[in-house]
C-alpha cells in the first residue's frame, strides 16, 4: 500500500475526523480551566488580601462545608464583593460572545455584533433618556435599566422587522443596524448637548460599559436568560451551519430561512439587551470571542456557540482584573480595556493569518 | 421521481420571466436547460425547486402539488446545486459541508454511520483527500464537486442544476458533467441541468428543452433541437451543426448576427469556417 492510499481510506478519513471533532471537545475544556483560573485570580486580587486559594476555598464552602473551611474575612469578600463582580462578567462575556456568533453567522456578515448594529446604543440612549430627563426623582435606577432594555430591544425589532419584509437580505439588516446606530448616537448627543452637566456626566459613565453596578440580583435575571437561550440556540445548530453556505443553499436542505432568522435574532436580542441594560456598552467582546473561537475550532455551530461564549467570558474575566489592577485604587471601566485590548489582538490575528471570509 | 410542469407563469414585478412554461421529466432521464442569458434558464430551476413562488401554473411531483409539500419533505426528494460564484464561506471541512446535506434526513447528533456515509459520496465524486480541507482553499472546480457531493448525500430522486459546468476548466467541466451523467444512471435519479455550452448539453442529456424570453422554443431530443434554425432565431448565431449518424450533434458557432439587414448568404463553405473559428 502507498502512502497516498493510507491517507484516504475510509478508517484513515473516519480516524482525522474524530480527532478534528476530539479537538473541538479538547478547546472547550481548556478554556473552562483557563475561566475557572480567571475568576480565582479576581477573587484573589483587591484590597483585603485573599490567596486564590482561599477564594475557590471560599467559593465551595457554602456548597461543601464538610471539606472546605473559610475565614469570615474570605466569606464576606468573596461572596459580597468580588463574586458577584466576576459573575456579571462571566454572563456578560458568555451572552455577548454568543450574541456576536448567532449574528455574524445569520446575517452572514463578520462584523455584525450587538454594538455594530447598535444594540447598545439603543440602550445607551435609553439610559441617558432616562438619567438627563430627570430619573433621579422617580423610579431611579431601575428607571434607567428598564429605558435601557425597552430601546436596545427596540433596535432588535427594528431589524428583525427587516428581515420579515420581501426581498431582506442579510446585507439589509447589517444596514438598517447601522443606520440605527447613528441615528441613536445621534439622539444621545443631542440630550447630552442640552443636558445638566451632572447628569450629562451620569449618562456618559454609564455608557462606557463596566461592571461596577453588579449585584446578585442582576447576576441572576441576565444569567437565567443567557442559561435560557443557549440550549434553544444550540437546537437551531444545523440550520445555523447550513446557513452560511448561502440562503438558496439553504432553502433547498429544507431550512426555513426567514423563520430561523427571526428566532435566532429574537432570542439574542432578548439575552443582550438583558446583559446591556446592567453593563452599558462593552463592545468588540460580541465581535471578537467569536472570530476568536472559528480560527480555533472552525464554524460547527454545535461546538462554535458554547465555545464562543466562554471566551468572550474570559475575555472580560481577564479585562476586568486589568482594569482594577493597572492604576490602583482607580478602576478603569471594563468597556474601555475590553477595547484597548481587543483592538489590537484583533489585529494581530488578522495578520497573522488570514481568515478566509474577510 | 415523476416532475410535471404545466403552464408555469412567473412575474418580477411587471415583468414576466416565465411564460406558459410546460414540461415534464421522466425517471432516470437527464433533461438539458438551454437558452441566451436572461431566457429563465435559473428561475425555472428555482420554481421547481420552490425557491420562486411561481405566479400561476402548478409543479407536480409524482402527482402531489409543490404546495402541498414542505419545505423538509421537498428536501428529502429534490437536491439543488446552485450557480457558481467564487463566494467566501465561513471556515468548513469538505466533510463538514457535505455532512450538511444529510440535514433532511438527520437529528441534531451526527453519527459515525452518517459520517461513513459522506465519505462514501466523497469517494464517489473523488474528492475524498479533499475532506478535512477548508472549503475556502479549494478551487472553483473543487468548490462545485463539494456541493455536487453534498446534494447527492441528501438522496434526492431528482437533481437540479444551475449551470454547474459555468465557471470551469474544460477538463473540470468534463469530470463534473461525467460525474453527474454516472449517477443519474446509477442512482435511479432524474437530473435537470442549466446549461450554456450546448455541446456538453449535446452530448450528455436525454432531452433538451431550448428556451427563448421566457419561453419553451423547442424541445426534444438533442438532435431535433440543436439545429441550425433554431440556434439562429434563438441565439442568433450562425452555427455549423454537425450529424455524424446517430451520435450526439456537434454544434460549431461561426458568426453571431449582431447588426440586423447583414447578410445572411449562406456561403460558409468549410474554408471560411475555419479562418473565422482560428
Amino acid at each position: 500500500m502507498n502512502p497516498l492510499d493510507e491517507g484516504t481510506s475510509d478508517d484513515a478519513i473516519m480516524d482525522s475526523y474524530q480527532k478534528y471533532v476530539g479537538r473541538k471537545t479538547i478547546f472547550i475544556l481548556s478554556t473552562l480551566i483557563i475561566l475557572i483560573l480567571a475568576a480565582g485570580l479576581a477573587g484573589s486580587l483587591g484590597q483585603a488580601k485573599i490567596t486564590a486559594w482561599d477564594a475557590y476555598a471560599a467559593f465551595l464552602s457554602r456548597y461543601f462545608p464538610n471539606y472546605f473551611s473559610s475565614s469570615w474575612l474570605a466569606e464576606t469578600t468573596i461572596w459580597n464583593l468580588r463574586l458577584p463582580r466576576i459573575a456579571l462578567g462571566i454572563v456578560t462575556g458568555a451572552g455577548l460572545g454568543i450574541a456576536g456568533c448567532i449574528m455574524q453567522g445569520v446575517l452572514k456578515n463578520p462584523l455584525a455584533s450587538p454594538y455594530t448594529l447598535g444594540i447598545s446604543a439603543g440602550a445607551t440612549f435609553g439610559a441617558s433618556l432616562a438619567i438627563i430627563g430627570g430619573a433621579g426623582l422617580v423610579g431611579g435606577d431601575y428607571l434607567i435599566i428598564g429605558n435601557a432594555f425597552f430601546f436596545s430591544l427596540l433596535v432588535s425589532f427594528i431589524i428583525i422587522g427587516f428581515a420579515g419584509r420581501r426581498g431582506a437580505t442579510p446585507e439589509t439588516m447589517v444596514l438598517v443596524g447601522i443606520a440605527v446606530l447613528y441615528i441613536f448616537s445621534a439622539a444621545t448627543t443631542f440630550l447630552q448637548y442640552f443636558g445638566e452637566e451632572s447628569a450629562v456626566v451620569q449618562s456618559v459613565f454609564w455608557s462606557v460599559g463596566s461592571l461596577e453596578r453588579a449585584s446578585w440580583e442582576k447576576v441572576f435575571i441576565s444569567g437565567a436568560l443567557v442559561i435560557v437561550s443557549i440550549p434553544l440556540l444550540m437546537l437551531k445548530s444545523w440550520d445555523l451551519n447550513i446557513l452560511t453556505t448561502g440562503d438558496d443553499s439553504a432553502r433547498s436542505l429544507g431550512v426555513n430561512v426567514k423563520q430561523i432568522r427571526i428566532y435566532t435574532m429574537s432570542i439574542v436580542s432578548l439575552m443582550v439587551s438583558s446583559i446591556v441594560c446592567f453593563t452599558g456598552t462593552i463592545g468588540f467582546i460580541g465581535l471578537v470571542a467569536p472570530h476568536i473561537t472559528r480560527l480555533v475550532i472552525g464554524t460547527d455551530y454545535r461546538y462554535l456557540i458554547p465555545a464562543s461564549g466562554i471566551v468572550g467570558a474570559i475575555l472580560i474575566v481577564g479585562s476586568d482584573i486589568i482594569s482594577r489592577n493597572l492604576i490602583p485604587p482607580i478602576i478603569i471601566p471594563v468597556g474601555v480595556i475590553t477595547a484597548f485590548m481587543g483592538g489590537p489582538l484583533f489585529l494581530y490575528l488578522i495578520m497573522r493569518r488570514r481568515m478566509g471570509y474577510f | 421521481m415523476n416532475l410535471i410542469v404545466k403552464d408555469l407563469e412567473f412575474c418580477y414585478t411587471s415583468r414576466t420571466i416565465l411564460n406558459k412554461i410546460s414540461l415534464e421529466l421522466r425517471p432516470c432521464e437527464m433533461l438539458g436547460v438551454i437558452g441566451p442569458n436572461g431566457s429563465g434558464k435559473s428561475t425555472l430551476i428555482q420554481c421547481i425547486d420552490g425557491l420562486l413562488k411561481p405566479k400561476t401554473g402548478s409543479i407536480l411531483l409524482d402527482g402531489n402539488d409543490l404546495k402541498n409539500i414542505s419545505r423538509k419533505e421537498m428536501a428529502k426528494m429534490v437536491g439543488y446545486v446552485p450557480q457558481t460564484t467564487s463566494r467566501s464561506f465561513f471556515p468548513s471541512t469538505v466533510l463538514d459541508t457535505v455532512l450538511m446535506g444529510r440535514r433532511p434526513h438527520l437529528g441534531w447528533r451526527s453519527s459515525n454511520k452518517d459520517v461513513r456515509n459522506v465519505i462514501a459520496v466523497l469517494k464517489l465524486i473523488g474528492i475524498e483527500d479533499l475532506a478535512m480541507r477548508d472549503i475556502n482553499e479549494l478551487s472553483g472546480g473543487q468548490q462545485q464537486k463539494v456541493l455536487i457531493a453534498r446534494a447527492i448525500a441528501q438522496d434526492p430522486s431528482i437533481l437540479l442544476l444551475d449551470e454547474p459546468t459555468s465557471n470551469l476548466d474544460i477538463k473540470h467541466q468534463l469530470e463534473v458533467i461525467e460525474i453527474i451523467r454516472e449517477k443519474v444512471m446509477e442512482r435511479n435519479i432524474s437530473a435537470i441541468m442549466a446549461v450554456h455550452d450546448l455541446n456538453l448539453a449535446a452530448k450528455y442529456t436525454d432531452r433538451i428543452v431550448m428556451m427563448k424570453d421566457g419561453k419553451i422554443f423547442a424541445a426534444g431530443t438533442p438532435d431535433k433541437v440543436l439545429t441550425p434554425e433554431n440556434i439562429r432565431s434563438v441565439y442568433g448565431v450562425v452555427a455549423e451543426v454537425i450529424n455524424n449518424n446517430g451520435s450526439s450533434p456537434h454544434i460549431i458557432p461561426v458568426r453571431s448576427l449582431r447588426r440586423l439587414g447583414q447578410s445572411l448568404s449562406d456561403n460558409t463553405h468549410p474554408a471560411t469556417i475555419t479562418s473565422v473559428i482560428s
